[in-house]
């Protein structure tokens, strides 16, 4: 009786550990120690696992510890040496993992139900066949966020026209085969659950497929909604309150940081899933064909730079891309040396995950009070001399303001025009992810600085220093 | 329907703590500033490792001649852990990184 008593306190302080760590995660001062609590939580919940009373049971525990080490080796290892740049797609990995272990489990407990060593009944049925589906979808559909986050999947080749009618047919076939397989049970055959497994994996794949670019960080929050779901109707196959608590957590937050997402950029779940922003985006006026833009040369961006009152540097993919962090920060401290107030003004949507910017400067030792965040940004920009934009460009796009016709009309931006000047670093006068023409580029604050953002900011950095 | 009243009255407090966990979730979660966007989805990530648990189970009643089971189990485990212990590693590294530049 006392041994059951310590095994559910066990679990009952994990799940505790979950709750009060994912909320301290949720203020800057003590994310860190409420991640450590989170991990407490999860020593204990798996050491509780481990102990549980089962009658009969064989335990194995030679397997189970085997594959302990293996797995926490593997997963400190790829943890350890990832290079902060590539957080969006290692974190997408470990989310497809969690998604990959619910569909196994779901594997093996059909497979034990048609072979006769598991009673079902219809809700137990419908529990592992959500596990599969969920899981399913969470696995493959992360694997292909982390080809995509890569660059190892070209986001136009992997779609196709009416791709979205193909999806929601292929749906339709896999819930409808599960709900067959529910009311048919054992008589159905082992076919149809291995049917029903491979369509919902492949589901997975085609969901994500045509949905990329600036709306990457939509879906990585919503497959790690998934991945939690997952592991919560896990939890109901074995009727772990643990599971179901965890699970129910990450997918709650997952759900809260999709919507974040979803607001950032004025478009409903609904909209991002079904249309790209490329493809939706035909309406957007081109009147800005005979327009020029006017250059700057190095040496006067320098100038102006380092004359200024105040500086904005605002950041997007292309920063990630040029891996420009660090010299970002070079140019920050020679202006700060010189009595420029530099600030960062981070868009929602900025970079490809939630949040990418602010990991990626804090990883050139950015301290984070001098990154604003949209509101913030915009209501300092009127007073700011000058702004910096490297590699960002649908975030700082006048359009979503003031043309109706434009995809992106309604999304918050960041007002950077009402700023003194403007500079823009862009490798190119090709548009944003969304294929849209930036009206920015032309305005009469603006100045381009073409090249890539790396060598023309360590340019910039050296015509400074000769100031 | 008789089955999902029956279902129902005998699953109460399951459901009492699947709804008021969904509500915890929304509440605790709420209001997270940009800043903490990537963590916060990353140390989640890690939580739904949960899901090694419930491999651990299934590899502890599965026969020792069932390899089956245990291999596929055995996958579970691994595939559990390198989220769990991946995941919260990484959060880590991100949050020291947040961490040191408060002057």
């Amino acid at each position: 009786m006392a041994y059951n008593f310590y095994v559910n306190l066990a679990y009952l302080l994990g799940a505790v550990g979950f709750v009060w760590g994912l909320r301290l995660l949720s203020s800057p001062d003590s994310a860190r120690r409420g991640n450590f609590i989170a991990g407490l939580g999860m020593g204990l919940s798996i050491i509780a696992a481990l102990f549980a009373p089962m009658e009969g049971a064989a335990n194995n525990y030679g397997w189970i510890v085997g594959a302990m080490a293996v797995g926490a080796i593997v997963g400190y290892l790829a943890a350890k040496k990832v290079k902060m740049t590539a957080m969006p797609q290692m974190v997408s990995i470990f989310n497809g993992l969690g998604g990959a272990c619910a569909v196994v489990l779901a594997g093996v407990e059909l497979y034990l139900f048609y072979h006769g060593k598991r009673m079902l009944d219809t809700g137990g049925l419908v529990i592992i066949l959500l596990t599969l589906l969920i899981g399913a979808v969470a696995f493959t559909g992360s694997m292909l966020a982390y080809a995509k986050l890569e660059g190892l999947v070209d986001d136009r080749k992997v779609t196709f026209r009416g791709h979205n009618i193909v999806n929601n047919i292929m749906l339709l076939v896999t819930v409808g085969l599960g709900v067959w397989l529910c009311v048919e049970g054992k008589e159905s055959g082992t076919t149809l659950p291995i049917v029903v497994g491979i369509l919902a994996l492949i589901y997975g794949f085609s969901f994500v497929a045509p949905i990329g670019g600036a709306d990457m960080p939509v879906v990585i929050s919503l497959l790690n909604s998934f991945s939690g779901l997952s592991a919560a109707a896990a939890g109901l196959i074995y009727g772990n309150n643990l599971m179901l608590v965890g699970g129910i957590l990450v997918g709650a937050s997952g759900t809260i940081l999709t919507v974040l997402m979803c607001n950032a950029m004025n478009r409903s779940l609904l909209n991002v899933l079904i249309g790209g922003f490329g493809t939706s985006g035909t309406s957007a006026a081109k009147a800005t064909g005979d327009q020029v833009v006017k250059e700057v040369t190095m040496n006067d961006a320098a100038i102006q730079l380092y004359y200024s009152q105040s500086a904005m540097i605002v950041p997007g993919y292309g920063l990630a891309v040029a891996q420009a962090q660090k010299v970002c920060k070079e140019i920050d401290d020679l202006l700060e040396a010189n009595g420029v107030d530099v600030k960062y003004a981070i868009h929602p949507v900025a970079g490809r995950m939630p949040g990418h910017m602010n990991v990626l400067l804090a990883e050139a030792d950015v301290p984070y009070p001098k990154l604003l965040d949209l509101e913030d940004a915009n209501s300092a920009l009127p007073n700011t001399d000058i702004v910096v934009i490297v590699g960002a460009n649908d975030v700082v796009n006048p359009a979503a303001e003031d043309d109706p016709g434009s995809p992106i009309y309604g999304m918050p931006v960041l007002k950077v025009w009402e700023a003194k000047n403007v500079i823009v670093l862009k490798r190119s006068m090709r548009s944003g992810y969304a294929g849209i023409e930036n009206p920015l580029f032309f305005h009469d604050r603006t100045r381009m600085l073409f090249g890539d953002a790396k060598d023309t900011l360590t340019k910039l950095v050296a015509e400074i220093k000769t100031l | 329907m008789e089955t999902f009243y029956q279902f129902f009255n005998t699953n109460l407090i399951l459901i009492y703590l699947l709804i008021f966990t969904i509500i915890l979730g929304f509440e605790v979660i709420s209001k997270v500033p940009t800043i903490l966007h990537t963590p916060l989805m990353s140390g989640a990530n890690a939580v739904s490792g949960v899901v090694i648990v419930g491999a651990i189970l299934l590899v502890r009643e599965s026969a020792p001649d069932d390899y089956f089971s245990l291999i596929l189990g055995f996958l579970g485990v691994v595939l559990g852990m390198v989220n769990a212990a991946g995941g919260f590693v990484v959060t880590d590294r991100m949050l020291e990184m947040f961490k040191k530049k408060k002057k």
